[in-house]
């Protein structure tokens, strides 16, 4: 082909869309698997939400799901703490483990004291700042009053909320701006421990500097925390993640590092997702 | 998204041109030196200022997609992929110039010795940029491993005509001039080599989303 030829032949090529072959496809989970699900199939009534999920979500690691609305991911997220069975009619088969035992068969409170959540618009309770946090190890651990406070501070510290409530710790949570207010229902879920937190569209109602220090507290939470998110945010996703799920008609299509579900994706539908020419 | 793809098909246009214009200086340079062309030394000089206003505006339009679009996966290849051929686009245009430079040297003075090796290793060399730009358009990682593996002949073609004109000055002083211009020819020549395969590269990994750059590939797995 001649240079003025190909010229010619740019101008009537459309973009590549479709997956390229060849390309890397699997993780590099060096990390000890903490949840698993296999062949997780979730209802509401008779309308089937999520259809043989299989993944693993890694150790101290973060996981982003990603997908358009109603594509089963916050469904997903739910049912990693038990959290869908308050829907009711809702119905569940197939399994989750959490360090190797089916979630459905242990205590529930238990479960959900490991596997904390923290929503998408923050819902600190209507009580002081001091008192959000000390909740959870106040029913859980009966701690005495210099313990909780203890416990109080600490879980505020991870939360990075310390520095800015340690003057005003009795004030209401209701008084602090909606980023703060995030971070405090973070701080709440941190004071009991969890060992995976579940963030459903954490920075959704956030702007970019409040939302900015979410993901600096993921960041730092993940050395002593496993965090799964769920963002409509793909940008968010890419930041935070080290792995990457994305959903489509509640089917996992894609499970991958997020460097891969970004730069070099295997599936089509999830380059058409990511390069935004979905739909 | 309509909007961005439409950026992305400007922002391949001008790559596009550039490649035609810098495929062109190419042809021009070697016919200079083998047909002691002057209007095709001459044409190769002109076009020069062009090739280089399209490398900034290149790089800007690039980076502006980066900045404005944050792309992802396959449109963040190809930004990626035009940043990196842009840059060898324009150096294997400077090359040409360098070669034009030399052809005007040498169309100063009788030919010493017909040149066989020269047209064989400038025809090698079109031959690898053809097929580097015709990869990066139609998307072909095959041409572009053709691209990969000629690499190896333009070199050897290039030490046989260092040591042919290495004898030749030995043999008479006289010839040092032209057989020092004519050095300088193969050598662009294997410069221009090089960039062609950096770009068959930059298809790669485009297309495939890898990198075989010294063997990473290889050492990957």
């Amino acid at each position: 082909m001649q240079a003025s030829g190909r010229q010619i032949d740019i101008m009537s090529t459309l973009p590549s869309v479709g997956a390229p072959g060849g390309m890397e496809t699997k993780s590099t989970g060096d990390a000890p698997s903490k949840l698993s699900a296999n062949s997780l199939n979730f209802f509401y009534g008779s309308f089937q939400a999520l259809h043989g999920i299989s993944m693993q979500v890694y150790d101290k690691r973060v996981t982003a799901f990603i997908g358009p609305s109603g594509c089963g991911k916050s469904t997903f997220l739910r049912t990693l703490n038990r959290m869908n069975e308050t829907v009711r009619s809702s119905r569940v088969e197939g399994e989750i483990l959490l360090d190797g035992d089916n979630i459905f068969r242990l205590d529930v409170n238990d479960v959900r004291r490991r596997v904390g959540m923290v929503f998408q618009k923050s819902n600190p309770f209507p009580k002081s700042i001091f008192d959000n946090v000390a909740y959870g190890p106040k029913i859980n651990s009966g701690l005495g009053r210099s313990a909780l406070r203890d416990a109080v501070e600490h879980s505020l510290r991870r939360a990075a909320l310390w520095d800015e409530v340690k003057d005003k710790l009795h004030q209401s949570a209701y008084s602090l701006s909606g980023g703060q207010q995030q971070r405090l229902c973070i701080a709440r879920a941190l004071a009991v421990n969890p060992e995976v937190l579940l963030l459903d569209e954490p920075c959704s109602a956030l702007d970019p500097i409040a939302t900015a220090k979410i993901e600096d507290l993921i960041f730092q939470l993940k050395d002593s925390c496993t965090i799964v998110i769920v963002t409509h945010n793909m940008q968010q996703a890419a930041r935070v993640a080290d792995f990457t799920g994305f959903f489509l008609l509640g089917r996992l299509i894609e499970f991958a590092s997020t460097t891969v579900i970004f730069k070099t994706p295997a599936r089509k539908e999830t380059e058409d997702y990511v390069t935004g020419r979905f739909g | 998204m309509r909007h961005f793809v439409e950026e992305l098909e400007q922002l391949k246009t001008k790559l596009l041109e550039m490649s035609s214009l810098v495929e062109a200086g190419i042809q021009r340079s070697i016919s200079a030196v083998i047909h002691k062309d002057k209007s095709a030394a001459d044409e190769v000089f002109r076009n020069e200022a062009r090739i280089n206003d399209i490398e900034i505006e290149v790089d800007e339009f690039a980076i502006n997609l980066l900045a404005l679009q944050q792309p992802m996966a396959a449109d963040l290849r190809l930004i990626i992929a035009a940043l990196k051929i842009n840059t060898d686009l324009e150096r294997m245009g400077d090359l040409a110039v360098n070669i034009a430079q030399r052809a005007r040297s040498l169309m100063e003075e009788p030919v010493i010795k017909p040149m066989i090796d020269i047209p064989h290793i400038a025809g090698l060399v079109q031959s690898m940029v053809r097929k580097a730009l015709d990869a990066f358009v139609t998307r072909d990682p095959e041409l572009a491993r053709s691209v990969l593996a000629s690499d190896d002949a333009v070199d050897n073609l290039r030490t046989a005509c260092y040591h042919e004109l290495v004898s030749f000055m030995e043999k008479d002083p006289q010839n040092i001039k032209q057989a020092l211009d004519l050095l300088a020819v193969t050598r662009n020549l294997e410069r221009i080599a090089d960039h062609s395969t950096n770009i068959a590269e930059d298809v790669l990994f485009l297309v495939k989303g890898v990198d075989v750059r010294h063997h990473a590939e290889a050492r990957a797995r």
